[in-house]
């Protein structure tokens, strides 16, 4: 490109001065300043309009108030509950006596099923009648799961957006809180590393746990990534979209699911496929009594997924066929 | 919703009556209680409090129950303080002069406010109640009849020592 700049003015005779090739490289810098100050303009543009959609999103977003949980609303919706994870996930949870009868909690959780995950239903509904609704309980969701029309219902269930201060203010009202540090990533990857723990090294949550000095109780669970077949996660088409600026997504995923077909970004959610859902929850973990007073968070991260990894390993090793479980 | 179940123990209505009030011994003979836990200090009787739980499809459903009437030997009833909804009742009858007790379990269950979804969730889940409820009397009958033939037993080994 800059060759040819260079050569046209020369053979096109426009010069000024008596150095043709002086005046051609002058005249090309200023060609190139000018692309230069219109790509910038436009790379402006681009990150103003990026700003403005990511902050509607944002503004979208509710602002977590824990108290918008409503005990008799999810005592009301445990029937319904009920009959789904009986009889359609055939769901089975155990170890729930490994959860502190009382105080906060931090619920660490691998996350499967797209974003129809059956796991949070399953789970939620076993913690809800174990330990009464009266009991709070919250779980962490991403900005854009609580922003949907129609999803607004979930804060009534103690859902809030995931956040380190939405996290602080759950454990410090006294809290049980469920996250999923793996996240969007974990959540959408393909059906056959459906047996792998994936936080992608995401350690928030040990860091969250000394900061407020509450167990973790690992939560392992499988079956959520058969109720679609899972085909990619599709970070690159996220990030040419720029959607992790947009919406604080980085996967854009593709899958095979009900009744879509082939399934774009799981936006409006599908049908899933009625795999059978088994949950184990672990043996609380004390950070300071089991890593010392000073826990290293890389230790403590390796520990709990590779506990986690182990134990589905285990649960892996039950299942006899796919869906069916 | 309501469920229940009888049967016919070999066993006068007082040794059932121990069975029946004795919080420790409901996970021995209740089939699909994982939690029958007193949380007052008062551990039987009017007034008495229990945790409990009953494995029902992928949920252990039941909460806080209070006793709330106490009719030695023949009536122990319960109500829930918190979780779902419950009544349920021990009903003891003497028959054969003493000899024999018929036994009667009855639970009431629902959620106040879940509407249709709640209804259909009390229906599919009654066969598999009623189930647990037939599978602990049998057992309760099984561990009463052990327990009188052995008392019995006992009673005739003093007799034959004093004859």
């Amino acid at each position: 490109m800059d060759t040819k700049t260079a050569s046209r003015p020369s053979r096109n005779g426009h010069h000024a001065d008596g150095d043709p090739f002086a005046a051609a490289a002058r005249s090309a810098r200023a060609q190139a300043e000018e692309e230069d100050a219109t790509a910038s303009s436009a790379r402006g543009w681009v990150d103003r309009i990026v700003g403005a959609v990511a902050g509607t999103v944002r503004s979208r977003v509710p602002v977590a108030d824990l108290d918008e949980r409503d005990p008799d609303f999810i005592r009301e919706t445990l029937p319904a509950q009920w009959l789904l994870a009986s009889l359609w996930f055939r769901g089975e949870v155990r170890g729930l006596g490994n959860v502190p009868e009382e105080g906060p909690v931090l619920l660490v959780g691998n996350h499967s099923g797209g974003n129809m995950s059956p796991d949070t239903l399953v789970f939620t509904l076993a913690f809800s009648t174990y330990f009464g609704v009266e009991r709070r309980f919250h779980q962490l969701a991403h900005n854009l799961v609580l922003s949907m029309p129609g999803l607004g219902f979930l804060r009534k269930y103690g859902v809030v957006a995931a956040s380190p201060e939405n996290a602080d203010r759950a454990l410090s009202s006294g809290a049980a809180l469920l996250v999923y540090p793996g996240g969007d990533h974990e959540v959408h990857r393909p059906s056959w590393e459906r047996n792998q723990v994936n936080f992608d090294g995401r350690r928030g949550f040990v860091r969250l746990a000394l900061e407020h000095g509450v167990p973790i109780v690992p939560v392992v669970s499988i079956g959520g990534q058969e109720t679609a077949l899972f085909l990619t996660r599709g970070e690159g088409l996220a990030r040419t979209l720029m959607l992790d600026k947009l919406l604080r997504l980085k996967v854009l995923p593709v899958s095979i699911a009900v009744p879509w077909g082939l399934n774009f970004g799981d936006a409006l959610g599908h049908i899933p496929l009625p795999a059978k859902i088994t949950v184990e929850v672990l043996p609380a973990i004390d950070l300071e009594e089991q890593f010392g007073p000073e826990p290293d968070v890389d230790e403590v991260y390796d520990h709990v997924t590779r506990t986690m990894q182990e134990t589905l390993d285990a649960l892996a090793a039950e299942r006899r066929l796919p869906i069916i479980g | 919703m309501r469920v229940q179940a009888g049967i016919d123990v070999a066993a006068p209505p007082g040794l059932i009556w121990d069975f029946v009030t004795d919080p420790t011994r409901y996970l021995h003979f209740m089939n699909g209680i994982t939690r029958w836990e007193v949380t007052t200090e008062q551990d039987r009787g009017l007034g008495a409090r229990y945790r409990t739980l009953m494995r029902v499809g992928s949920a252990e459903v039941g909460g806080l129950v209070e006793i709330v009437e106490c009719e030695e030997p023949r009536d122990l009833a319960w109500t829930s303080v918190t979780g779902i909804d419950q009544r349920g009742r021990w009903r003891l009858r003497e028959r054969a002069g003493g000899a024999r007790t018929r036994v009667e379990l009855r639970l009431q269950y629902g959620v106040a406010g879940s509407g249709i979804l709640g209804w259909i969730a009390e229906q599919v889940a009654a066969p598999a109640v009623r189930e647990n409820l037939r599978r602990s009397l049998q057992e309760l009958r099984r561990q009463a009849e052990h327990e009188q033939a052995r008392a019995a037993a006992a009673a005739r080994r003093a007799a034959a020592r004093g004859a």
